[in-house]
């Protein structure tokens, strides 16, 4: 059974349709990646999938469970998906340390003891462990998103959600992000992401998927997106974003 | 850490040190002119005021030295009064203001009547004068006869908090909103409810918004809290009026006001220290 189960969403800003039927699943331990322009629907289908926008039609299933049913708890549905922003969105009046075990502790009612020994052991291993008692704004663009990815997988979502986490970040700073998500993906973890980071997709992807217009349009093995693409939407973006 | 008080891993040229230079001597100068401008200006209007044709009558019946001494102990008694209303008002505005504030950004159309009920409440304590509110509270609840009978103080302090918490609420909501959408939204992300977002992520970051404004509400409140002398309460308002019916002499009220002053005075002080230390770390401006 998949992980992640998207079928024929829509969804409608005013009079834009900015997902028009979007089929999608994806297998436990597979990490899928999103590429297409800015506007094609990317960012809002991650934000369907974590409920912060709701479906205008269609359905999406996490392991088994209709998360767009009315009668489903949106916040137990939330707490089962780790989200990482492209503005990292850490709380600014938090300790790393509080940032990372707040939901933890709140949400999954972990000990304060359980949750700071694993959130330390996460942040030792990653260098960070002498960052665990500042404020966010102490730390560099980079160490500020690692740690939001370590919130987001404290307590191990079925599923996570990367939306284009490298692209506020200095071109020098991008490199400690992605060691981590391919640490991520050794570990098992099931993620979709979407990028602009096409070296990156084209190695860490299990499988790339091309969207525009608020549609799939293609879908395949990076070699097979990035050597022989079908469509000819993907060639023409293909060609445009390499240099 | 500011960067004038850390000392320079560096000589200063001699541009510099010239630079340095310049600048004292045009603030010795600045600081020469406001000394000397400001005690010009006082004595000007001390002068014109002592001219007065009434000034001596206004002297004896406003400043008189043993009349103002022997009515500072019953006033200070009654000042104790207000700082226990104070307290008390600033923890009931507190809890009240917070919960009104919370009500207001109720989303959903199941949350209606309790919005509604909140913003007409906000919008008619912010527009009643405190005076009438107090008249209101002090002499109407209890004559509805369904309370027990309870001391003016009682009545003033629940009228103090009717009507700050609509003050506040307004403030608090003004702090709420200004923290950035993208905030809740990672909160809900991580999966906590509408209530814990606000507990722990919307309204921390709030209310360090607008420390000033609720301090500013604060010291406002340090001196209204002499209008529940109207109710009878003997406050240090009341003890005043009393000793000038006695001795028909009117420095008591200026002793009155002057011991306002002072309890505020601290509070004060350290609105303006907070405003400018926050507005320091935002350090944006530079020098401009």
């Amino acid at each position: 059974m998949s992980v992640l189960d998207v079928r024929g969403v829509r969804k409608q800003f005013d009079d834009h349709e900015v997902l028009r039927g979007v089929d999608l699943s994806i297998d436990k331990h597979e990490v899928v990646v999103l590429i297409g322009a800015s506007g094609s629907g990317k960012s809002t289908l991650l934000r369907t999938i974590n409920l912060i926008e709701r479906v205008d039609d269609g359905q999406i299933v996490l392991n088994g469970d209709d998360i767009t049913d009315p009668g489903m708890n949106a916040d137990s549905a939330r707490s089962r998906i780790g989200v990482v922003f492209q503005h990292f969105n850490l709380f600014p009046h938090l300790r790393v340390i509080d940032n990372i075990t707040l939901a933890a502790r709140e949400v999954h009612g972990m000990s304060k003891a359980d949750a700071t020994a694993r959130a330390m052991e996460l942040l030792v291993s990653l260098g960070l462990g002498d960052k665990a008692r500042d404020y966010p704004d102490r730390l560099s663009g980079g160490q500020q998103q690692r740690v939001a990815i370590i919130r987001a997988v404290l307590t191990d979502p079925e599923l996570l959600l990367l939306d284009e986490i490298t692209s506020a970040l200095d071109p020098q700073l991008v490199g400690e992000v992605l060691d981590l998500v391919r640490r991520l993906k050794t570990d098992g973890s099931t993620i979709l992401m979407a990028t602009h980071e096409m070296s990156f997709a084209r190695e860490v992807a299990d499988r790339i998927v091309f969207m525009q217009g608020g549609r799939i349009v293609e879908q395949g093995t990076p070699a097979q997106i990035f050597d022989s693409p079908q469509e000819p939407e993907t060639v023409q973006f293909l060609s445009r974003v390499r240099h | 850490m500011s960067t004038s008080t850390s000392r320079p891993s560096w000589r200063p040229s001699e541009l510099e040190l010239s630079r340095r230079d310049v600048r004292r001597r045009a603030t010795g100068r600045s600081v020469l002119i406001g000394i000397v401008s400001t005690i010009a200006f006082a004595a000007i209007v001390g002068l014109l005021v002592v001219n007065t044709p009434g000034w001596e009558s206004v002297k004896a019946s406003f400043f008189d030295f043993e009349v103002g001494a022997a009515s500072v102990p019953s006033i200070l008694v009654g000042l104790w009064l207000n700082i226990q209303v104070l307290f008390i008002s600033a923890i009931g505005v507190a809890i009240f203001g917070t919960l009104l504030a919370v009500t207001r950004s109720l989303r959903g159309p199941v949350f209606f009547p309790l919005r509604a009920a909140a913003t007409i409440y906000t919008d008619l304590f912010r527009g009643m004068p405190l005076l009438i509110v107090l008249y209101l509270v002090g002499f109407g609840l209890p004559a509805l006869d369904i309370f027990p009978r309870m001391p003016a103080m009682f009545w003033g302090t629940i009228a103090l908090i009717l009507t700050y918490s609509a003050y506040v609420a307004e403030v608090l909501r003004a702090g709420m909103e200004a923290v950035h959408p993208s905030q809740r939204m990672a909160a809900r992300s991580l999966g906590l409810s509408h209530a814990k977002t606000l507990r722990i992520v919307v309204i921390p970051q709030g209310v360090r918004k607008v420390v000033p404004a609720l301090m500013n509400d604060f010291v406002s409140m340090q001196k209204d809290v002499g209008l529940i002398s109207i109710l009878g309460a003997v406050d240090a308002v009341r003890a005043a009026q009393i000793q000038v019916a006695q001795s028909y002499n009117f420095t008591p009220y200026v002793i009155a006001a002057l011991l306002f002053v002072a309890m505020s005075w601290p509070m004060i002080r350290l609105t303006d220290w907070l405003t400018a230390r926050l507005a320091k770390r935002e350090q944006i401006g530079g020098v401009v």
